[in-house]
């Protein structure tokens, strides 16, 4: 599903609105909040839904995107221009952890130092950290991409965004995706069962056309068994001291279960074997795997030992074509790759602020554009009204006389304004942009909602 | 030789070499077709450079040392554009571009102007094609050497559980070992194609074939050495590490013929 862009059209029928609305978000997320209490204020599709129109109808927001994952639930919020200033003297998002409270029946007492909030640039700039995973508990995990964009999708689907969201989402898609392209922060493998599964694409390429074997059925056996269906590995067999298990773990992963006594016999099939048995005694031993290997031609062999006690004897790996892997090496695989993923935060976040003026120069450009538009209508209030004041003054004009005062006052106000429209549409220098967009408010006294 | 195109060709091949090691740093899908589309952009110019060059001296550049490591350089910059294209692999490039930028630095500052080489009496389009093809082997060859080392390190990486960030962004195993078998088919068939034409011309210009030149002998010696690796990386007992170590020892024979044979063993081949 493409992600929708952003309707000009819409964004430019109300400017003065859109440039003043400003960008509110409450949320909590697993550094805040303990798993218990996530749970309590988790979203699902419905309550999303619910909670978007509920926050619109209430006149609280005029846009609104509800994100929920099961390590953060945060609501984004545009408080429109109208009441902005108001709503945030009054405390706004305040207001909106009220609602996101009560919308689950919880006293705000109960939220009470676990919910955080952000305003403008504070809440882009957080978005843009939760989409390009820096905000994640697993960081740089791709999932939360998919889910913003779930979560966007869905709310634009049903119209609870506007012009601010609509745009607000579209860069913190792009900023996600950029990160991932342009740093390192998601391309290693961060769990053990992953690396594994990494591995045997490293040795054999695709898995599509080779075979597995896992012996046990325990929880990690399983997992690994999952990954390799996942990356299409269709032949997986399962051997089990107790052939009921061994049936159940093979039924879960659509593979075959077969008895342990044909071990033995099995053994030269399997490209990947994974270990990951009770006891005491190694059950792949030296001699066992030269028997395999010499049964299948020394054709590569990857042994993945998740045994603690080893399940592999060690000198299997001194055997041709076979890599042996323990659960250790690989643990260690995961924490190089945390600590490479680590070293990319800062340019990750070197990429989102670079996103973050891009969004305020759109920001900026519509204030500007509204300012124009306000600038433009009070001077021509003020040139009809000084033809007005003056019209006796002309009466002796012949009536195309008049109208060519006219037309040529209008044509001062427009050389007036060149001037500052042109400076105003320069993209460089953004601060001092913003600055002077509020000093000429101020200077034509358009800046009456400020206190 | 350091015409315009000359240094066009230099530049393109290390702007390319420069985006491959970036893609190989980064992973960025656009920066790996950006830099592919360099090196053909190089292999496109390099043609041109050679033609102009063989224009000037009325012959294909394989008469004086330097003009022939270019035309090798050209032949192993396409052989790897097409088994790149083949295998949908990038990571290799910046392995094997360094040896091609190198032959063409060697040939652009070192190679006497096209009036200066000495020529041959050898000539005509058969004689052409035959050393056009005998290079095209070579090159192929020294690709499969490449691949090949490629093999031995990330299989030894992986042995030992040394696991580098950058062995993620590798061909796997499995893919090196195709890559440097496919590049050794290539060498196989050029060299038997090379080596027919070789007699052929010999025979029309001699009218009898010349028995016991040395670089006869050991080109067939290439062959079949080439010809039992290709046969034996079939074989199940002999895939991987074992294959690869022999397809690295034949590479050193195919330098042996390339040089010593032919500066000082061979009285028919002391041309390039």
């Amino acid at each position: 599903m493409a992600t929708p862009t952003p309707s000009p059209l819409r964004a430019r029928a109300r400017p003065a609105e859109d440039a003043l609305a400003r960008i509110v978000l409450v949320g909590v997320n697993h550094r805040t909040a303990p798993v218990e209490l996530r749970e309590r204020v988790a979203f699902n599709e419905d309550d999303a839904l619910r909670a978007e129109r509920e926050l619109r109808a209430s006149k609280l927001v005029e846009e609104a995107v509800v994100i929920s994952t099961c390590n953060r639930s945060e609501v984004y919020g545009v408080v429109p221009a109208h009441s902005a200033a108001d709503a945030m003297a009054n405390g706004g998002a305040a207001a909106l952890e009220g609602f996101f409270s009560a919308f689950h029946g919880l006293t705000p007492e109960t939220l009470n130092g676990s919910v955080y909030h952000h305003e403008n640039d504070d809440a882009a700039r957080h978005l843009f950290r939760v989409a390009a995973g820096l905000d994640s508990m697993l960081l740089g995990e791709a999932e939360i991409l998919g889910q913003v964009r779930q979560a966007y999708m869905t709310a634009f689907a049903n119209g609870h965004t506007g012009p601010v969201l609509n745009r607000l989402f579209q860069n913190a898609l792009e900023i996600g995706k950029r990160v991932r392209t342009e740093t390192e922060i998601g391309t290693r493998p961060m769990s053990a069962a992953f690396a594994a599964v990494k591995l045997a694409e490293q040795i054999f390429g695709k898995l599509r056309a080779h075979r597995g074997l896992i012996l046990g059925a325990g929880t990690m056996g399983e997992q690994l068994a999952a990954h390799l269906r996942d990356r299409g590995m269709t032949r997986i067999q399962v051997a089990n001291r107790s052939l009921e298990r061994g049936l159940d773990l093979a039924n879960r992963v659509a593979g075959e279960a077969v008895a342990w006594s044909d071990l033995h016999r099995v053994l030269e099939l399997p490209d990947i074997v994974v270990a990951s048995v009770g006891g005491d005694a190694p059950v792949l031993t030296r001699v066992l795997v030269e028997e395999a290997m010499h049964a299948r031609g020394d054709r590569a062999m990857f042994v993945i030992d998740l045994g603690v006690p080893r399940n592999v004897e060690p000198g299997v790996a001194d055997v041709y074509n076979v890599f042996l892997y323990t659960i250790d090496d690989l643990t260690q695989i995961v924490e190089q790759n945390k600590d490479a993923r680590a070293k990319e935060i800062p340019r990750a976040e070197a990429l989102i602020t670079e996103q973050l003026a891009k969004f305020q120069a759109w920001q900026a450009g519509l204030r500007s554009a509204a300012l124009l538009a306000e600038l433009r209508d009070a001077l021509q209030h003020a040139r009809e009204d000084f033809l007005r004041r003056h019209a006796d003054e002309m009466k002796n004009l012949a009536p195309e006389d008049r109208e060519r005062v006219g037309r040529l006052a209008a044509e001062l106000i427009d050389t007036i304004l060149e001037q500052p429209a042109t400076r105003l549409r320069g993209e460089k220098e953004l601060r001092r942009k913003l600055e002077e967009i509020e000093a000429l408010r101020r200077l034509f006294g358009l800046d009456k909602d400020a206190p | 030789m350091n015409s315009f195109l000359d240094n066009l060709v230099l530049a393109f091949y290390v702007v390319s070499l420069g985006l491959h090691i970036w893609f190989l740093y980064t992973d960025s899908r656009f920066i790996g077709r950006l830099g592919t589309l360099c090196l053909a952009g190089g292999v496109v110019a390099h043609y041109f450079a050679l033609l102009s060059r063989a224009r000037a001296m009325n012959s294909v550049p394989y008469q004086d040392f330097y003009g022939s490591l270019s035309l090798f350089a050209w032949m192993l910059a396409l052989t790897y554009l097409v088994i790149e294209r083949f295998h949908r692999q990038r990571a290799v490039a910046p392995f094997v571009l360094p040896f091609v930028i190198g032959f063409v630095a060697i040939a652009m500052f070192l190679s006497p102007e096209p009036a200066a080489v000495q020529r041959t009496v050898a000539h005509g389009p058969i004689f052409a094609l035959h050393v056009t093809i005998n290079i095209l082997a070579y090159a192929a060859f020294a690709l499969s050497f490449v691949l090949s080392l490629l093999y031995l390190a990330q299989d030894r990486w992986l042995h030992d559980r040394r696991i580098s960030s950058v062995i993620w962004r590798f061909p796997a195993l499995d893919v090196l070992e195709r890559m440097a078998r496919s590049s050794a088919i290539v060498g196989v068939c050029a060299l038997s194609i090379g080596m027919v034409l070789g007699f052929i011309w010999e025979h029309r210009l001699l009218g009898h074939y010349v028995s016991g030149d040395p670089k006869e002998i050991v080109s067939a010696v290439v062959l079949l050495v080439y010809a039992t690796y290709l046969g034996l990386s079939r074989k199940t007992a002999w895939r991987g590490a074992r294959a690869c170590r022999l397809c690295v020892a034949s590479f050193f024979l195919v330098i042996f013929s390339y040089t010593v044979v032919n500066f000082y063993w061979s009285s028919y081949h002391r041309f390039f």
